[in-house]
């Protein structure tokens, strides 16, 4: 509940006060992504300016103070201020140290939309053939650990025994680095010779799983224990319990676990795609970017994923109203 | 051979029993069945690791057996602790410290602003979901090969998670509570001190411990990209190379123990500094 909505005098129009609603949500939204770009935009000068100002000097133009030397031990701020008329080239080198928003995003154009309308939209320049690379195997680790997660969680519920056996390692075992195995996994799945999609699914599906898991065993646990004498009463049989009860009580917690998971997911998917030699996926751009220096791929990559975590997350989100306004538990 | 992966079997289906019996019989909700179980079943899985590999002949290029991890555990100390201090005192640990603080200041800052909240909130938590660990090769190019870089990759990974229950903490005052420092006539400073930060410190707590895991697999992922010749990630990354799996899998028994400690001490200060909490009343 947003406070423009509270205060909207009783008779105002409807629609002007979910507008406001809706302006009181975006609107400090935009102005604090708006001031990160800001921010990012004057970062890239001082970052970019002794490169500048080499390839300025090289082309023949008198720097202050004219000796590389003397250039490499002063500070960034202090060049800018003495040699305001190179601030400018900073935002549009080739391979600069930070580079700028508009750089990234051209290279984001370039990579994606610019592949398609050549036709090319799946070739090994494309970032769309990266991202799909690292979705699937996102999405089938996904799976994998969701299911076996739901499963283990069943258990842990209905078992005294797994409970106590089971829980207190699965709760411990999420303080544990688990992404530093990736590579290794990756390499002995490798010599073992199973290759492709299958080890990069595998580290996503551990590391969703332990979410998974402990996020359904609180929400199959949510029913109180009046609903559950309630059921008692009906003679309700465990499996009645489970479907009737259990399993709708867990929804909230099972959509919210799944979105932990989901995130999870794709950055053990984008750890795996390192050590196989940056074949192919995002995590393998960001490597060949980081071996090559091409910065701005790296950054390309970089926002690539984001994008994907953002469309992954929100459409769980998506699903999670749809399901939980039918089901009549929206808040 | 394969004698010792039957008696392995063995010890399984027997530890299992034995656990059924304790899990349903008299003395189930005891301390110490509380521990003996869940022991029980990690060492039974233990035992049979070890029955596979050796009773089945696996080589220990793919899986080595725990005894030998032990061994190699034990023959390497010297150079898991110097992995240990180059990767987590250097890198996790001063990363952790300065990513709470600059957090921590950061959500003092947006909770006096209710635009801010409103407007940073949404972007933490987007934040909080993006694999950060992607920006590990920039800030490497950026900040050099030492523990700097790392420490540097720690701070932006922890940095999200702890602002967004910080701010979410600062809100978790009701009404009621808030009206009566007003009648107290306590000023911003001795409502924040007094009420608001106490009642914050359950979120604030979540946030760290969720950022002790993350801290470490930000210094370990941070060392695939370049180390100087020590480091968990280091270490990883070319054992695994030379097929050194027992190496490996010390390092990460090191890295097991690292991740359990750190988050036990934070859990143990949260414990002394949340008392009241209903979580933390001792049970029965």
């Amino acid at each position: 509940m947003t406070d423009a909505v509270l205060s909207t005098p009783a008779g105002a129009s409807g629609v002007g006060a979910a507008l406001r609603g809706v302006a009181g949500a975006v609107v400090p939204v935009l102005v604090v992504v708006a001031a990160i770009v800001a921010l990012w935009y004057v970062a890239c000068v001082p970052m970019n300016i002794k490169e500048a100002l080499t390839q300025a000097e090289r082309a023949g133009a008198v720097i202050n103070p004219p000796s590389a030397i003397e250039r490499r031990d002063a500070s960034a701020i202090g060049l800018v201020v003495r040699n305001p008329s190179h601030a400018s080239a900073t935002l549009n080198q080739e391979r600069p140290r930070l580079p700028a928003p508009h750089q990234v995003g051209a290279e984001l154009w370039k990579t994606t939309g610019g592949m398609v309308l050549r036709g090319r939209a799946f070739s090994k320049r494309s970032l769309i053939y990266h991202a799909w690379v690292t979705l699937s195997a996102t999405v089938f680790g996904f799976v994998i650990g969701t299911v076996a997660g739901v499963g283990l969680a069943v258990g842990i519920v209905h078992s005294r025994v797994m409970n106590m056996a089971v829980m207190p390692w699965a709760i411990a075992s999420q303080t544990i680095p688990i992404l530093a195995i990736a590579p290794m996994i990756i390499v002995v799945l490798n010599s073992v010779g199973v290759t492709g999609l299958l080890p990069k699914a595998l580290i996503s599906a551990y590391l969703s799983f332990f979410p998974v898991t402990v996020g359904m065993v609180k929400g199959l646990r949510s029913p109180d224990s009046m609903q559950l004498d309630l059921l008692r009463t009906y003679s309700a049989s465990r499996s009645e319990t489970f479907w009737k009860l259990r399993l709708p009580a867990s929804m909230p917690y099972f959509f919210t676990s799944m979105k932990i998971g989901m995130a999870a997911a794709l950055v053990g998917a984008i750890v795996g795609e390192m050590p196989t030699g940056a074949v192919a996926g995002l995590g393998a751009r960001l490597l060949a970017g980081s071996y090559y220096g091409q910065t701005v791929q790296i950054w390309a990559a970089l926002f690539a994923a984001a994008l994907l975590a953002a469309v992954l997350v929100g459409a769980i989100g998506a699903v999670q109203r749809a399901t939980l306004r039918r089901m009549g538990m929206a808040q | 051979m394969s004698n010792i992966f039957g008696w392995s079997i063995a010890f399984l289906i027997a530890a299992s029993a034995l656990n059924i019996a304790m899990a349903n019989g008299e003395g189930r909700d005891q301390a110490l069945t509380r521990f003996v179980v869940p022991a029980l079943f990690g060492a039974s899985l233990l035992v049979v690791w070890e029955g596979i590999t050796r009773g089945l002949g696996v080589p220990g290029v793919i899986l080595p057996a725990p005894s030998a991890i032990w061994e190699t555990f034990q023959a390497n100390t010297e150079t898991l602790w110097k992995d240990f201090v180059q990767t987590f005192v250097k890198g996790a640990l001063r990363g952790y410290v300065i990513g709470a603080m600059a957090a921590f200041l950061v959500a003092l800052l947006v909770d006096r602003s209710d635009f801010l909240r409103r407007g940073l909130l949404p972007v933490g938590n987007f934040m909080a979901a993006l694999p950060i660990v992607g920006i590990a090769p920039i800030l490497v190019m950026w900040f050099g090969f030492d523990w700097q870089s790392k420490a540097a990759v720690v701070v932006v990974m922890v940095f999200f998670p702890i602002l967004v229950n910080t701010v979410e903490g600062l809100r978790a005052t009701d009404r009621m509570q808030r009206d009566l420092m007003t009648t107290y006539a306590a000023n911003y400073w001795q409502s924040l001190l007094k009420l608001r930060l106490p009642a914050a410190m359950p979120f604030v707590f979540n946030g760290l411990k969720i950022s002790t895991t993350l801290a470490l697999i930000g210094a370990i992922v941070a060392e695939f990209f370049g180390s100087p010749i020590q480091g968990m990630g280091f270490r990883i990354s070319t054992e695994v190379g030379r097929l050194a799996l027992d190496m490996v899998w010390a390092e990460i028994l090191v890295a097991a123990i690292a991740g359990s400690a750190f988050y036990g001490f934070v859990a143990l200060v949260e414990s002394i500094v949340t008392f009241w909490h209903p979580s933390q009343r001792r049970r029965r």
